[in-house]
């Protein structure tokens, strides 16, 4: 699977990840979510770089998913969820009234916790998005574009020849696969991952982590783990969120050999969490 | 002693016996749970199941075949010459005895001293009967009972025991219910062979006029009876069509609002509310039918220069078709509901829209639930009577012009069992073969159902 990824990569020029100051993506400024009376997150303020991968690392209930789901507002779907603060993407603010939201969610895709394909076919799973956004106007454009989708994925080799049966018959490790496909196959800019790997066994999260390092050429991408192992290998930028509040946040490298925050350094030693 | 009462002494030795398993095996451990193999109650029931079984076993056996075993032997003490009488002139004594021996009044005008004696006869044994019942029960479950509590001991499985007989319970419950539809379909089948006798199937299945009047007395005229099932079934399909055609998009827009679009709050209370709407006595939307909707049908159609009847396919269809709204929306929208948000997740991920992923993603996902429901509203339709015979009328016409009276085969079902009938004429065996039918028609629609509900299953973990 993995020459195809290095052969589209490769083909695609992929923008260098080393440049010096990387722009900024995302800025979250003075975020509060409230779900009813209960607050779930503290004035988050956290910028997120293009084309890096940033990690949000955390205990349970420290409102890292929340932060995640509130930047393509996935939290409208909760009734009782209120976000107050600003979240700008490209510097255009995403809960401002004149957004439209399915516009958003298009522009920052997301794969979630456990892998949920549709009760289709793994065709009609990643042409899903493409064709609801008219993104295609024929059939072989189509066809391009999922088995492009697919080996951005590294899934490609492994169903080009079952394409027509259902996406649910995969293994788990290719489910996520096919929702990471899926999630690609609308060109967005922003991919969020809500612990992708926490449902799959060390090999498959050994291939998926490989993906998102060869993701981030073209995509600027939020994970969730809580894998500090993971966090550290996939990750450039690392922030640290506990009791709702945003702790730290720096350079993974910098985040695992010397942070500043006591509590950081409890939690990535395992004193805590 | 009565059946009530003996039950009743059966009940009061098994609750004697749980208690006494439990004591006996607390006596046996020294007190200490710990040292039992089950938990005292299983003891407890152990014993109780060992007095119950047998005793409930014997009184289902004496209940059965009793009265056989005293008519016989009242037959064999009555006289020679009452003995050979025919089998109805017998069984009408036989009754007299017995209402005799109850002290209620007979067919006869005088009490002969033999129908005196035989009635004293009968009053007798039947009384022996009861002492001998009464005897062997209280044997049998306190000989259940001592011997049940020889055995208990800690080392006893008790638990796996009673598990064991629980088990078979539950056999024996889910036999009698299949036992009790292949009764019914084979009583069904055999009084249609006899219909068949009378009438060929072919003339029955395949003939296009209904009208089952036949002669009753020899003398009479003209009534020849036509027994040709198509206009019934066309008449079925008929209402049942249009009832469909208002409950399918009804319920299935009233469901998806419920499950996808509704704030939980109105989705608790309209949910029970259209629920009702199945509560309410068909024969109440029957006279709905009848006496509002059809004049308002044939009112109307006199506006736009129709010839709608008074009765009419069309009013009991659309009746029909609001009362079984429920059966459609309330299943349709557990369904939906039950399709994981994941996957609601995962659609509003990628930027579709609520409706996108209500036609591309749940509607899929609950295709087998939705189609499920669906055909349980065909069967309903196809099983309603009331709102039919009040509002569509009895004439067997052959139409698909819903303005125009049609009758279904429920509705013949009933006409042709209501009042007074031969029992072996042509005209009563036909509900039979009717039934048979409306059987045979709801059991394919159930065999469709099943296979798309298992040929589309979806699974999520």
């Amino acid at each position: 699977m993995n020459q195809s990824i290095s052969q589209d990569t490769t083909g695609a020029t992929p923008v260098t990840q080393s440049d010096a100051a990387p722009g900024i993506k995302i800025k979250a400024d003075k975020v509060k979510v409230f779900y009813g009376e209960k607050q779930a997150l503290f004035d988050v303020d956290l910028d997120i770089n293009e084309n890096e991968v940033t990690s949000l690392i955390g205990p349970s209930g420290c409102g890292k998913s929340t932060f995640l789901r509130s930047l393509n507002r996935m939290n409208d779907t909760i009734d009782i969820c209120r976000v107050e603060g600003s979240i700008a993407l490209d510097g255009e603010d995403i809960y401002d009234k004149n957004v439209d939201v399915v516009h958003l969610r298009a522009r920052v895709g997301m794969v979630f916790q456990k892998p949920n394909p549709f009760p289709k076919s793994i065709f009609d799973n990643v042409a899903y998005g493409p064709r609801i956004h008219g993104l295609v106007d024929n059939k072989s454009d189509l066809d391009q574009i999922v088995q492009t989708s697919l080996e951005k994925a590294g899934l490609w080799n492994e169903v080009k020849d079952r394409l027509d049966q259902p996406g649910t018959g995969l293994s788990g490790g290719q489910q996520q696969r096919l929702c990471i496909a899926r999630a690609v196959a609308v060109s967005p800019e922003v991919i969020l991952m809500d612990e992708p790997c926490s449902a799959l066994d060390p090999i498959a999260t050994a291939k998926i982590e490989e993906l998102i390092d060869e993701l981030r050429s073209n995509f600027t991408i939020v994970i969730v783990t809580h894998s500090m192992q993971q966090a550290a290998r996939v990750s450039q930028k690392t922030a640290f969120f506990h009791l709702g509040y945003l702790v730290e946040v720096d350079e993974t490298e910098k985040m695992f050999t010397n942070p500043t925050d006591e509590r950081t350094q409890g939690y990535i030693t395992g004193r805590f969490g | 002693m009565s059946f009530p009462v003996l039950f009743g002494v059966l009940a009061l030795l098994t609750i004697f016996g749980y208690f006494l398993g439990r004591s006996r095996a607390l006596a046996t451990a020294g007190g200490h749970v710990r040292n039992l193999h089950s938990l005292p109650n299983y003891y407890g029931y152990y014993i109780g199941l060992w007095c119950a079984v047998p005793g409930f076993l014997l009184l289902l056996a004496w209940m059965g075949f009793e009265t056989s075993i005293l008519d016989g032997m009242l037959v064999a003490s009555l006289p020679a010459d009452k003995q050979n009488l025919p089998a109805a002139e017998l069984s009408l004594l036989i009754n007299d005895v017995k209402n005799l021996s109850h002290g209620d009044v007979t067919s006869r005008e005088v009490v002969d001293v033999a129908l005196q004696d035989a009635a004293d006869f009968y009053a007798h044994i039947k009384s022996m009967s009861k002492m001998l019942l009464t005897g062997i029960l209280v044997v049998l479950a306190c000989g259940g009972i001592l011997l049940a509590r020889q055995r208990i001991a800690p080392e006893l499985r008790a638990r796996n025991s009673v598990e064991k007989a629980a088990m078979v319970i539950m056999i024996i419950c889910s036999t009698i219910a299949v036992l009790t539809t292949l009764g019914i379909i084979l009583s069904l089948l055999f009084e249609s062979l006899r219909f068949f006798e009378k009438v060929h199937p072919l003339d029955f299945v395949f003939g296009l006029e209904w009208s089952p009047q036949t002669a009753i007395r020899k003398d009479q005229v003209g009534a020849t009876g036509l027994f040709g099932a198509i206009p019934l079934l066309a008449g079925t399909m008929l209402i049942s069509l249009i009832a469909m055609c208002v409950a399918a998009p009804v319920g299935l827009m009233a469901a998806i609002y419920m499950s996808e679009y509704a704030p939980s709050k109105v989705r608790g209370t309209v949910k029970p509310m259209l629920e009702i709407l199945a509560g309410i006595p068909t024969v109440v939307y029957g006279f709905f039918a009848a006496l509002t909707v059809a004049p308002f049908f044939r009112d109307w159609g006199l506006d736009f220069g129709l010839t709608i009847s008074s009765e009419s396919a069309l009013a009991a269809g659309m009746v029909m078709g609001i009362m079984i709204i429920p059966f459609v929306s309330s299943l349709s929208d557990d369904v939906m509901s039950a399709v994981p948000q994941s996957l609601r997740e995962g659609s509003y991920g990628l930027g579709a829209t609520k409706s996108e992923t209500i036609r591309q993603v749940i509607l899929p996902a609950a295709l087998p639930g939705i189609v499920g429901s669906l055909l349980l509203a065909v069967s309903r339709a196809i099983g309603e009577t009331m709102i039919v015979v009040m509002a569509a009328g009895l004439a067997a016409n052959l139409t698909a012009n819903p303005f125009e009276a049609v009758t279904t085969v429920t509705v013949q079902i009933v006409t042709l069992l209501v009042g007074d009938q031969e029992f072996d004429s042509a005209k009563t065996l036909a509900a039979f073969a009717l039934g048979l039918i409306l059987f045979c028609v709801t059991l394919v629609l159930n065999i469709i159902a099943l296979t798309i509900v298992n040929k589309y299953r979806e699974q999520y973990d």
